[in-house]
């Protein structure tokens, strides 16, 4: 699996697809959702690129979540939840019956606003995925997807002795990094972050802010966040939600100093939200 | 930077202090504490009392008298015709009781002839020689024409006088023991001969209309029985009933029925149960009756709600973002519920299985209607044989007028309450040891 990543990255770079707009990785169509009777999201149409950070920004309620959760379905785990229109990833709808919710979920990783890590040690945190995907056979090979997930993850070598010790008892950030390395264990192709510094100390955020930057060379990065800093650092393109429609999507520096809409104006220079 | 001082910072008055009433406040505390101290040493000293009496009343039931005597086995009170080679049913029909009679006699150095004398040794020993020396007699043939030392159980009211229980004040004639009783009873005790020694019976006996050879042995296994099918079936059933509702099935009018229905079933008397068991198991199903296997299908469907509602509450105290951690991986729903749901709810799912345990082994009613209130003298070999349970077993010892029998039954209390103080024990400790922070 890892392998066959990086492979594709090397076409992908090959191609020379990398700069400007960069290829579609995933692509929203019209897409609403309810909650019971109440609508969040009202025909959103967004484009994911490649390789890239893309930021979802705007007020609490304003739909980003609920946005962010329709990519990996994760949805369809709340009750009374409907999602209309259509999701591609690389191309081919995730509501297909073609592709199962399970092989969704291990192509599209996701982290969450407050660290969860499981209950287990920092290494059946870490082995947990990739043993219930069949991706490694032997010890030896789960231990090296430990390994690496840990050090790509940046937590390799905070935890190096300790891997048998409960992930429960690491610090709040290291316990998203741990989360971080969990995901990407199964080697995703997409990340998606839900606010993942909401719960963290500025130190512990900006630790979370490089890894991300280092992170976007392999994966392709949907990051929910509160905080117009952080959106401004790690991403280049930036959607605006309001009120559960898309206010505006483009470039993170133009979003930034120049956006279309005086909604995202305000938000951005603190007015509302 | 200069120093500064803080002395030199100007302080404002202070306002003027404002009653908001918090002497009252601290009274209505102090108050509150005093009505929950008090309700709690209400509740324990009822449970003083309760444990006091009971075992002040039932200790004794765990030592039991004997008397060994050097018993001959003589084939002329054994077979006297010489017919046991041909007829085995000798063996069994034989005046043993006179055997250790006999002994005694002996060792009292009482003159055989004296009529009146041996008159006055009836009901000094346990009827239960008759089985003792029977089975020994049974088991090795070769006995015979030989003499043995053997531990010949007194008897129930002999047993009570060697305890001190018996007033002997009181007039000879309205009392159970004689004077000449008493009186070979201490010399036996001088020469060391009677002595108390552990109740091993009352563990092993089954019923009896002698005290002295009655224990709880078929309420023992009986209830063991029970408690095994009321752990395999509603353990189970229990769990797989509370992960469907709890993690699968959807929210809807249906559910909410069987929520409600559930919870209903919890609080319906356990007698209704039994009546349940002896309509199902018993008339329709052809089960036998007095047998355990049917008491503890009864105890399944009582337990069965008990642990439903623990076992939900334990999957509901799960934190949810367990489930999304290990959905967000590509987890299936059953690998979440199996791989980190169920395991997180293994502490509250133990407790309430253990408790509901706890209460099916001290339920007495439905028993009573399936017939386990049956007078079973045999140790049930398996789940279809008559069997009675502990509960059952201090029901019937209380309705005895015996002293001696009220005496086991204070003893057979302890019994149960040592039980179900285990098994709460257990809970707790288990509870302590699995419970997980997240």
């Amino acid at each position: 699996m890892n392998v066959m990543t990086e492979k594709s990255l090397e076409t992908a770079v090959g191609a020379g697809i990398s700069q400007a707009g960069g290829a579609i990785k995933m692509r929203a169509d019209k897409v609403t959702v309810f909650y019971g009777e109440k609508q969040a999201l009202f025909g959103i149409d967004l484009l994911v690129r490649k390789n890239q950070v893309t930021a979802l920004i705007g007020p609490s309620g304003c739909g980003k979540s609920t946005f962010l959760r329709c990519l990996n379905r994760m949805n369809d785990t709340i009750e009374g939840a409907r999602v209309g229109g259509t999701i591609t990833l690389d191309g081919e709808d995730i509501h297909d019956r073609a592709i199962d919710v399970v092989e969704l979920r291990a192509r599209v990783g996701m982290v969450f606003q407050k660290p969860n890590p499981f209950p287990k040690s920092i290494y059946e945190n870490v082995a947990y995925g990739p043993r219930i995907h069949g991706l490694a056979r032997h010890k030896s090979d789960i231990d090296a997807i430990v390994e690496s997930s840990l050090k790509r993850a940046g937590l390799f070598n905070e935890v190096r002795d300790r891997l048998h010790e409960p992930g429960t008892g690491l610090s709040g950030g290291q316990q998203q990094r741990l989360c971080i390395a969990r995901a990407i264990a199964v080697s995703p192709e997409v990340i998606l972050m839900d606010e993942p510094c909401s719960a963290l100390d500025p130190i512990a955020t900006a630790r979370i802010e490089e890894l991300i930057d280092e992170l976007r060379q392999n994966y392709t990065i949907v990051i929910v966040t509160h905080s117009m800093q952080q959106a401004a650092r790690v991403s280049s393109r930036t959607a605006m939600f309001h009120l559960g429609y898309l206010v505006e999507e483009g470039a993170t520096e133009k979003m930034f100093t120049n956006p279309d809409d005086k909604r995202t104006q305000d938000y951005i220079t603190g007015r509302f939200g | 930077m200069s120093e500064v001082s803080f002395d030199a910072l100007p302080v404002p008055a202070a306002p003027a202090r404002r009653d908001i009433g918090l002497k009252a406040r601290y009274r209505a505390e102090r108050r509150f504490r005093l009505y929950g101290l008090l309700a709690v040493s209400v509740g324990l000293a009822f449970l003083a009392v309760m444990l006091v009496s009971v075992v002040g009343k039932g200790y004794t039931a765990f030592r039991q008298t004997a008397v060994t005597l050097p018993i001959a086995f003589d084939e002329s009170v054994i077979d006297p015709r010489g017919r046991r080679a041909t007829d085995p049913g000798v063996l069994v029909r034989a005046d043993y009781p006179k055997l250790a009679q006999n002994a005694l006699i002996e060792k009292l150095g009482i003159d055989p002839g004296d009529k009146a004398m041996v008159r006055k040794l009836k009901g000094f020993l346990s009827d239960g020689a008759r089985v003792q020396l029977r089975d020994i007699v049974m088991a090795d043939p070769s006995v015979i024409g030989t003499t043995r030392s053997v531990e010949i159980l007194a008897s129930a009211n002999l047993d009570s006088a060697f305890k001190g229980q018996i007033d002997l004040a009181v007039d000879e004639a309205r009392r159970k023991v004689s004077d000449q009783q008493v009186a070979w009873m201490n010399r036996l005790k001088a020469e060391g001969v009677m002595a108390g020694r552990f109740n091993i019976g009352l563990f092993t006996f089954g019923a009896s209309s002698r005290p002295e050879t009655s224990g709880m042995g078929v309420a023992i296994i009986g209830s063991f029985y029970m408690m095994a099918i009321v752990l395999l079936l509603a353990l189970p059933i229990g769990v797989a009933a509370s992960i469907y509702l709890e993690e699968f099935a959807r929210k809807n009018r249906f559910t909410d029925l069987i929520e409600v229905n559930i919870n209903n079933l919890a609080a319906v008397p356990s007698i209704v149960f039994g009546l349940l068991g002896l309509a199902v198991f018993i008339n329709f199903m052809g089960l036998p009756r007095s047998a355990s296997i049917v008491g503890g299908l009864v105890l399944t469907l009582m337990t069965l709600p008990t642990i439903i509602i623990a076992t939900r509450a334990a999957l509901a105290a799960v934190p949810p973002s367990i489930r999304s951690a290990a959905l967000g991986l590509g987890a299936s729903k059953m690998q979440t519920v199996f791989h980190h749901v169920l395991p997180l709810a293994a502490p509250g799912i133990l407790t309430g299985t253990i408790i509901g345990l706890a209460r099916a082994l001290g339920e007495t009613a439905p028993l009573l209607l399936i017939g386990m209130v049956a007078f079973v003298a045999d140790r049930p070999s398996t789940p279809f044989d008559p069997a009675t349970a502990l509960p059952v077993q201090i029901y019937m010892w209380a309705s005895e007028a015996e002293r001696a029998f009220v005496e086991r039954m204070s003893g057979a209390i302890i019994i149960l309450l040592i039980f179900l103080m285990a098994m709460n024990i257990t809970a707790i400790v288990l509870r302590r040891r699995f419970e997980r922070r997240w």
